[in-house]
C-alpha cells in the first residue's frame, strides 16, 4: 500500500498546484488566507499525509504515524473557525484533494485496474476521514467559543452599582436560571457586605419571564439579604408581570414591591432618614444657564 | 377546528425550556395576543416545560395555532414517559410539591390558560394540554 505514498511524494508540486486550483475554483478565500500561507499549509498536509501512509498504511487513522497529519489538521480547521471560514469551507479543503489524486492515481495505474481501484478506493477513505478530522475540530472550536462567550456573559449581565450611601442597585436583566441566579445571589450579597449596605433594590425591569422558578430565586435571595441585614426592594414590575404573579398565586407580600426603580430608590432614601430636596438655586447652580443668559442681552 | 401551525421541540435540558418559551413568544406575537395574554403563555409553557424536565425526565412540547369558526389560539401539549401523576388533585393544590419548587407550576399554569387537561398513568408518563384563546 506504500504505492500511494510513492505516488503522492514523486508528485507532491504537481499536486499541490493542482489542489489549490481546484480548491479556489470552488472556495476562494483570497480576503481570508493569502496564497502563500494556503501554499505553505497545503505542503506540510501532503508531506504529514506521506508520511501517515508509509508508518501505519492508509487506514489505520488512529495510529502513530497519522499523528503529525491529525495535530497539522486540527490546528489548521480550528484558526479558520476563528477565521470565520463556514464548515463547508473547512471540509472542502481536504475533500478537493481527491480530484487531483485521482487524475494522478489514472496516471500511473491506468493500465491495471484492479490496482487502480484498490488504490482509489483507499484515498477515498483516507480522505474522507480526513475531512470529518477537520470537522470536528471546528466544531470543537466553535463550541468552546460559545461556551467562552456563555461565560463572559454571566460576568457581564450581574453588575452591583451604588445608587447612594447604603443604597445598591442589581438591574438583572435576561433570563434567570439556575447558574445565573446563583451568580447574581453571590454578587450581591458580597456587595452588601463590602459596602456596608442597609438597602438593596433588585430591578426585574430586563426579565422577560418571571414563573415559579425566578420567583422562588428572588425570594431566597431576599432571605439571604435580610439574614445579613439588609432590606431588599424588589423593582421594575410591568403590569403583564404583576397580572402573571397574581395568576400564578405567589405571594410576595412579605416583599416591598415597585413598579420603577426611581420608586424604590426614592422609598429606601426615605427609609434611610434622606430626601431629595428641589433648591430654587438650582438655576444659578449651573454655570451654563448663567452663560446663556448673558447672550440674551 | 382546524391547525395551521404546528412545531414540536425538545425539552431535555434547561436550556431547550428557554428555546419553548422563545417559541411560545414568537407564536403569540404572530397571532397577535396582548401583552398580558403573551406573559401568561410564555409563564405557562416556562412551567410546563420545567415541570417536564423536572418530574418528567425530559419530553417535549408541541405547540400549534388552532383556528375554531372566528377564534384562534395557541396550542401547547408538553409529553412526557416520565412516572407519571399519582394524584391529579393533589398535584394541582397550590402549594402541593414532590420536589422543591414551590409547588404553584401546575395549578399556577392552569390559571393563565383557558383550557387545561392531564393525562398521565403512573409509570408510563404524563401529556399535559394547554391552550390559550385570542
Amino acid at each position: 500500500m506504500n504505492d500511494l505514498a510513492e505516488i503522492i511524494s514523486q508528485n507532491e508540486d504537481r499536486l499541490r498546484t493542482e489542489w489549490i486550483r481546484t480548491m479556489s475554483s470552488s472556495v476562494e478565500r483570497a480576503d481570508l488566507i493569502s496564497k502563500a500561507e494556503m501554499n505553505e499549509q497545503c505542503g506540510s498536509i501532503l508531506k504529514e499525509i506521506v508520511e501517515g501512509v508509509k508508518t501505519s498504511g492508509p487506514e489505520n487513522l488512529s495510529g502513530a504515524g497519522w499523528n503529525g497529519t491529525r495535530e497539522l489538521l486540527s490546528s489548521i480547521s480550528a484558526s479558520r473557525a476563528r477565521q470565520g471560514f463556514s464548515p463547508t469551507d473547512v471540509a472542502t479543503f481536504v475533500l478537493s484533494l481527491k480530484q487531483p489524486l485521482f487524475v494522478l492515481i489514472r496516471d500511473k495505474m491506468g493500465k491495471s485496474p484492479d490496482q487502480l481501484f484498490e488504490t482509489v478506493w483507499s484515498s477515498t477513505r483516507l480522505l474522507d476521514s480526513l475531512a470529518l478530522i477537520t470537522t470536528e475540530a471546528y466544531t470543537a472550536t466553535r463550541e468552546e467559543l460559545i461556551m467562552r462567550q456563555q461565560q463572559e456573559l454571566l460576568e457581564l449581565s450581574t453588575p452591583v452599582v451604588k445608587l447612594w450611601d447604603g443604597i445598591l442597585a442589581l438591574p438583572i436583566i435576561g433570563t434567570l436560571d439556575s447558574a445565573r441566579t446563583q451568580v447574581v445571589m453571590e454578587s450581591l450579597l458580597q456587595a452588601v457586605v463590602a459596602t456596608n449596605s442597609r438597602y438593596a433594590i433588585i430591578d426585574i425591569t430586563g426579565v422577560p419571564t418571571v414563573d415559579t422558578l425566578v420567583a422562588q430565586h428572588l425570594l431566597k435571595t431576599i432571605t439571604a439579604a435580610r439574614l445579613m441585614g439588609a432590606e431588599c426592594i424588589i423593582s421594575g414590575v410591568r403590569p403583564q408581570i404583576a397580572q402573571t404573579i397574581v395568576h400564578l398565586g405567589i405571594n410576595l407580600e412579605d416583599v416591598i414591591t415597585k413598579a420603577k426603580l426611581s420608586d424604590a430608590f426614592g422609598l429606601a432614601l426615605q427609609r434611610s432618614g434622606r430626601a431629595v430636596v428641589k433648591t430654587a438655586a438650582a438655576a444659578a447652580a449651573n454655570p451654563l444657564s448663567g452663560l446663556f443668559g448673558k447672550r440674551e442681552e | 377546528m382546524s391547525v395551521q401551525k404546528r412545531e414540536v421541540l425538545p425539552v431535555k435540558n434547561s436550556n431547550d425550556v428557554v428555546l419553548a418559551r422563545q417559541k411560545v413568544r414568537q407564536l403569540a406575537v404572530e397571532l397577535r395576543f396582548s401583552l398580558v395574554d403573551q406573559t401568561k403563555l410564555v409563564t405557562a409553557a416556562s412551567e410546563l416545560a420545567r415541570n417536564a424536565l423536572d418530574h418528567g425526565k425530559g419530553g417535549s412540547m408541541t405547540v400549534e395555532v388552532i383556528v375554531n369558526g372566528a377564534r384562534s389560539g395557541l396550542k401547547m401539549v408538553f409529553e412526557d414517559q416520565g412516572p407519571g401523576i399519582a394524584n391529579i388533585e393533589d398535584a394541582l393544590k397550590d402549594g402541593f410539591t414532590t420536589g422543591n419548587g414551590m409547588g404553584l407550576g401546575l395549578g399556577g399554569s392552569k390559571r393563565l390558560v383557558n383550557d387545561f387537561s392531564i393525562e398521565t398513568e403512573v409509570g408510563k408518563g404524563t401529556r399535559i394540554t394547554a391552550v390559550r384563546w385570542k
